[in-house]
Formats: structure tokens, sequence, C-alpha cells
């Protein structure tokens, strides 16, 4: 169910990626047709190895398919030149991963200005974006903290903090808990859900606990050996 | 991203690996080292060379000789006055096809003006007599400026250079000492006797009358004079060897040294003098030859080539001196090679680091392409990494190199000393040699970092970010 049913944010239109592994065609997505609406949490649940990761990189622009269209806002991913898809992935996109991903050596306030030195935003501005993003997650008072003096929900709340600074509109999330106890995992789905109804955000995540998508996401599409086997509301 | 993002990422980044990234810069200090110490020491050694030809007078000096009659452009009714005007060295060209202007007082004057002239000076030469304990010897008296004290010439003088210009003091050749005492180093401050013809002016009208000693210059009348005896007491304070430049400069060819400007106040009657009476020149005074002392060996070519659009004939060892720049430009290329060798070296380490680094930061170079850094960023990240190292070992190689330079400086003048041979400075770092070695740093950094950053770059964001 689309909330609010205010049009398509990101469309994937017969998508494959296949992959050459020696003389064997792997193909780690094929043939997907899947619609996320604006302000949707859509959830993609499967088993190791089933393609839904590739599915996201592919929305996210990390990837490019080896047949079919992605079309975010209205734009075909696959007629993006490099930079573009760079932009795409700066300002349109933001991402979370299973493993955080934030850089050791630079402090929670260093990670999350990141993407906004690539996206050059003026350095007048970025302070208060920063902390705007912490408070958002939480974390406002352990802004000058290393990642490895925190916990990993705290690690992934910095993550999500990163990943709003640039004020996307679709927020992509692989396996956000998978490294989390159920506790802070829970905490992190609820922060999640919090950031879709607040900022009205597009959140497409990576799952592959049914329970957890059941709970948070508003649609669960579930695939299998790379094909989309079911397209549904949550339970 | 924008360059000062750029600049502080990437000293982040190299901050991160302090060690290895310390050590690499230092291998480009080292070979920035080893480039400016050599290039150093042929520079060095290019300005002693200089130094040693320009003191010598032989290098810095232009002949100028009036060309008028040589060639059939002066009097028709002039016989070639070739010999006369001393010019069996002369390289007259036909450069500025037109009559001589007199090699007189302007001419001099205007000599003196042109640029990187330091000075113009008449060779002044004249037979003479030298009476000594009683007895007379024969001899030539030749005028020395006092700019040729510090010519190499006088370098092993028995006694001293002259006190002053005027002083009323002689040098003798040694040769000449030997005819006049069996000890010549008892001579020195002992006085003898000058015994020279004084030239006389006549007067406009009064053509064969006595003399009317009027200043040497502005003899007017017609052009002729009389010849006077006269004496004069010289002390002799230095004894020179060997006979300073001889057979070039104006310098040589006298056994009897006297300041130039003792020399030309004597106003003693010389060979062209009688050319002059022949020419009927208006009575004025010219030169057989002006002595053009530029202020280095490599103004000789421009100040030549002026003297000979003034309308004279010149000579001057340039092709010497172009030679000699030619083989310290060969010298330079060639320790510049051998510099460029360890900087060769140092490139290869930077290649290595960066390359390393790639491995080392796959899932950071992930992580940036995911949060938006284009391929240009990244290979920007590295570029600016390796620039910044190529800066920091080319500031530091520049000041290691000079200190090898000062280190070996100081342990040449250790062995000099002990050889009781003066000092030298055989090395020498000028400013665009410190600029040039930090930039020539810098690009070659850069150049080290284009593989690297190119292989970052390319990098798929999908596998560098499941990269462990």
């Amino acid at each position: 169910m689309s909330i609010a049913g205010n049009g398509a944010a990101i469309r994937a239109e017969h998508v494959s990626r296949h992959y050459q592994m020696g003389s064997a065609l792997i193909r780690a997505v094929d043939d997907v047709t899947l619609e996320v609406g604006a302000g949707e949490f859509l959830a993609l649940l499967g088993t190791s190895g089933s393609g839904k990761s590739t599915l996201l990189n592919l929305m996210a622009g990390l990837d490019r398919p080896s047949a079919g269209a992605i079309v975010a806002h209205g734009r075909n991913l696959s007629e993006l030149s490099s930079v573009e898809l760079a932009q795409y992935r700066s300002r349109t996109v933001g991402m979370v991963f299973q493993s955080f991903n934030l850089l050791p050596k630079m402090t929670l306030e260093e990670n999350v200005e990141l993407p906004l030195r690539l996206a050059e935003v003026d350095r007048s501005e970025r302070g208060a974006r920063v902390r705007e993003a912490l408070e958002r997650v939480g974390l406002a008072k352990r802004a000058t903290h290393r990642p490895s003096e925190l916990s990993g929900g705290e690690q992934q709340r910095t993550a999500i903090a990163r990943a709003l600074v640039n004020r996307p509109t679709i927020l992509f999330a692989d396996e956000p808990t998978g490294n989390l106890d159920s506790a802070t995992g829970e905490s992190v789905m609820q922060l999640l859900k919090e950031i879709q109804l607040s900022m009205g955000m597009t959140i497409i995540m990576v799952t592959h606990e049914r329970p957890l998508a059941s709970r948070f996401a508003d649609r669960i599409a579930a695939l299998a050996d790379g094909k989309l086997v079911s397209d549904g509301v949550a339970a | 991203m924008k360059t000062r993002d750029l600049g502080e990422l990437a000293l982040r980044n190299l901050r991160e690996a302090l060690l290895r990234n310390s050590l690499t810069t230092l291998g480009i200090a080292v070979g920035v080292a080893s480039l400016v110490a050599m290039l150093s020491l042929g520079v060095g050694l290019q300005e002693l060379a200089t130094k040693r030809l320009s003191n010598s007078g032989l290098f810095d000096t232009v002949i100028v000789m009036s060309r008028s009659g040589l060639r059939g452009f002066g009097r028709s009714s002039e016989p070639s006055r070739r010999a006369a005007a001393g010019s069996d060295q002369s390289s007259e060209q036909d450069h500025a096809p037109r009559v001589s202007p007199p090699l007189d007082d302007s001419a001099r004057e205007a000599l003196q003006k042109l640029p990187n002239v330091v000075e113009v000076y008449p060779q002044i030469r004249f037979p003479t007599e030298v009476r000594f304990a009683g007895k007379p010897y024969a001899t030539m008296v030749a005028g020395i400026p006092d700019s040729a004290r510090g010519n190499g010439a006088f370098d092993g003088i028995n006694g001293n250079f002259f006190s002053g210009g005027n002083a009323d003091e002689a040098i003798l050749q040694s040769e000449f000492a030997k005819d006049l005492s069996d000890k010549p180093s008892s001579l020195i401050g002992k006085d003898l006797v000058l015994r020279y013809a004084e030239r006389q002016a006549l007067g406009t009208q009064a053509a064969g009358t006595s003399s009317s000693s009027g200043t040497e210059n502005v003899d007017n009348g017609s052009g002729g004079f009389s010849v006077v005896p006269r004496e004069k007491n010289l002390r002799i304070v230095g004894i020179v060897d060997t006979e300073p430049a001889a057979g070039f400069g104006g310098i040589g060819s006298g056994r009897v040294l006297i300041p130039l400007a003792v020399a030309e106040t004597l106003r003693a009657a010389q060979l062209n003098d009688l050319r002059d009476v022949v020419r009927g020149a208006n009575g004025k005074t010219t030169y057989a030859s002006l002595t053009v002392r530029a202020k280095s060996p490599s103004q000789v070519e421009k100040i030549e080539s002026a003297i000979k659009d003034m309308g004279f004939s010149t000579f001057s060892l340039l092709d010497a001196t172009r030679n000699l720049r030619i083989f310290f430009t060969i010298f330079d290329s060639l320790l510049g090679i051998f510099g460029s060798l360890a900087l060769a070296v140092s490139t290869l380490g930077i290649v290595n680091t960066l390359v390393m680094a790639i491995l080392e930061r796959r899932r950071e170079i992930g992580v940036l392409k995911a949060l938006g850094a284009a391929d240009r960023d990244v290979k920007q990240l590295f570029f600016a990494e390796a620039g910044v190292m190529g800066l920091m070992g080319g500031i530091f190689g520049v000041g290691m190199g000079w200190l090898i330079g000062r280190a070996v400086t100081f342990g040449t003048n250790v062995y000099l000393r002990r050889q009781d041979l003066p000092p030298a400075h055989v090395f020498s770092v000028p400013l665009w040699l410190i600029f040039g070695g930090i930039v020539f740093s810098v690009v070659v950094s850069l150049v080290a970092g284009l593989y690297p950053a190119s292989r970052a770059a390319r990098l798929n964001p999908v596998e560098a970010l499941r990269y462990e």
C-alpha cells in the first residue's frame, strides 16, 4: 500500500543483473518489475543469494542492470553518466549498510559531514546540517567520538544520520539490523519508521527477517533466485 | 569535491598511515636532494670556472679597434693602416659596413655608456729606457688598469699590487727583474727611473714650434706633435712571474707595468701617434685600441654586437666562452640525469605506497562512492595525496640537497686548505633550483600517482564494499 499514494518514487522495469562466473551465467536479479511509492516503506525479503541486495544496489545507483530500467523520480538511471549517477547517490538517495561502514579514524560529526563535502555543500551550512542529523538520531552529544567508542546501535544510528544529512528522498537500508542484537535492532527499526513518518521518506530495506519486515514495513516484496515471488502489504 | 575538502581529506589520509607515508616522502626527499646536490655542484663549478675566467681578463673583455681604412671604407687617400692599428688579431667583419668613427675620447665615453660595461681603457704601451743603479735598460712599459688588482695573473705576485691607481709605482716582470739584479726580490722598495718620450702637441698655426703642452686629448691643431725626453721616478712594489694576459687584452707585452692612470698622464709617444699624424685626424688623439670590460663573460656577445653597430672592429674570445657554456650545459644535463635516477627510484616508492593504500582503503573507496563520490573525486583524492607527498618531499629534499652542498663545500675547503690552496665555493643553490626542485618533485609525484589514482577511481563500489 502506498502510504500517501502520491506517485512512484522509484520503479524497476524488467530489471535483470547477470554475472558471468566462468562458463556459468549467474542471474542475480532476473526480470524483476517493482514500483515503490513516495513515502512508502518497502521490505525486500529473501534468503541469502536471493538477489535482494543486488536489486537494492541497482536501485541505489551503485550498479547498473544488465537489462531493464530503473526509473527514479522519472529519470532512467541507465541513461545517466557516471558523474550524474554519483550525483544521484549523493543527493537523491541515502544508504545504510549492515556493517555500518563508518570511517574509523573520523569522529561521528566528520563521518556525517562526509556526504556534504562530496556534494560540495557550503562550509557555513555544514555544521548545522550535521547537528540536525545527529540530533535526529539522538547522538548530538557524542559528535566528537570515534565510531569505535560507540555501541553497534549507536554506530548504525550514526550511519543513518550520515545517510540523511544530504536530505535525500529515498533511503536504502541493506540489512540494517543484521549486526545488532534484537533489542538494538528493534530501536534502529523504530528510528527508521519514525524517519519515514516524520519526513515522508521512501525507505527500501533489505532483510531476511520476516517478523521485522511485517512489523515495520508497509509492503513486503519477496525474492527467490533473483525473481520476485511475492509482493504485498505487510501483515 | 572542493579543493579545500580534497586537501583536508588527503592530509587526513596521509596522517593515518604516518610511518609509511613519511618513509615514502623521505624517499622522494632523498631523490630531490640528490638531484639538487648534483645540479648545485654543476652550477657551483660553472660559477667557479666563470669567475676564474673572468678574473683572467680573457673572457670578459672586448678589444675595440677603428675599422676605417681597413677594408677601403676609410678615406681613399689613406694607405692601409692595418699594421699600425695592431689589428693582426682582429676578427673584424662587415657587420656594419660604414665608415668607422675615430676611436677617440668621445667614442670612449660612448663605449663606457653601453649597458653592462664595467670599464673602458686604452692600451698604453711605449718603448722606454729604464735607468737603474746607473745602468740603462731598454724595454716596454705597459699601463695596467686598477681593476687588474683581482686578476688571476697577479695572484702569485712577489710584493704587492699598486697601492693606488695614481701611485708612482712599478711592477716588474720577473725576467726583466733578473736583468736588473741577481736577487730580484731585493728590488722591491727600490726606485728606478723611467726615461721616455713625451708627446707635446703643436699649436694650430705654429706647427714646428716647440711644445705648448695642452691636455692630452684636445690637441687642437694640425695633429703634429713634438717629442720631448722626460724622466719619471717609480718605486718597485712587486714582481710577477708571468706577463699578465700576454698578447691579449692590452695588458701584456710590457715588462715594466705601471698604473694605467699614471701611464696616461705621462703622454708618452706611442706607435699610433705617428699614424695620427699621417692621417691628419683633426688633431685629436685617437687610440689604437680600447679595451672594454664586461660585467661577465655572458654579456660579451651583446656588447660586442653593440660596438660593431657603432662601426668599430672588435675582437674577443667569445667563442671560447660559448664553448664553455655548451660544456657546462652538457655537464649539468649529465649531473641532472644522475640526480634524477634517485628521484626515479623514489617515484616507484610513491606508486607502491599508493597502490598499497588502494588495497587497504578499498572499502573506504566503496563507502565514498556509495555516499556520492564520483570517479573523479576518488582520482583527485589520490592525486592530492601524491601531490602532498611530492611537495613535502620536495621541500625536505631541497633542504637536504643544500645541506649536502654545505657539507661537500666544507670538506673540499678543508682539503684545499691542506694543499695551501684558497677555499672555493664548489656548490651553489640558486633560487631557480630551489623552486625548480620543489615543482619537479610535485610533478614527478603526480605522474607517479596517475596509475594508482585511476585504478582507485575505477573500483566497482559494490565489490569494494564487499571487501573485508
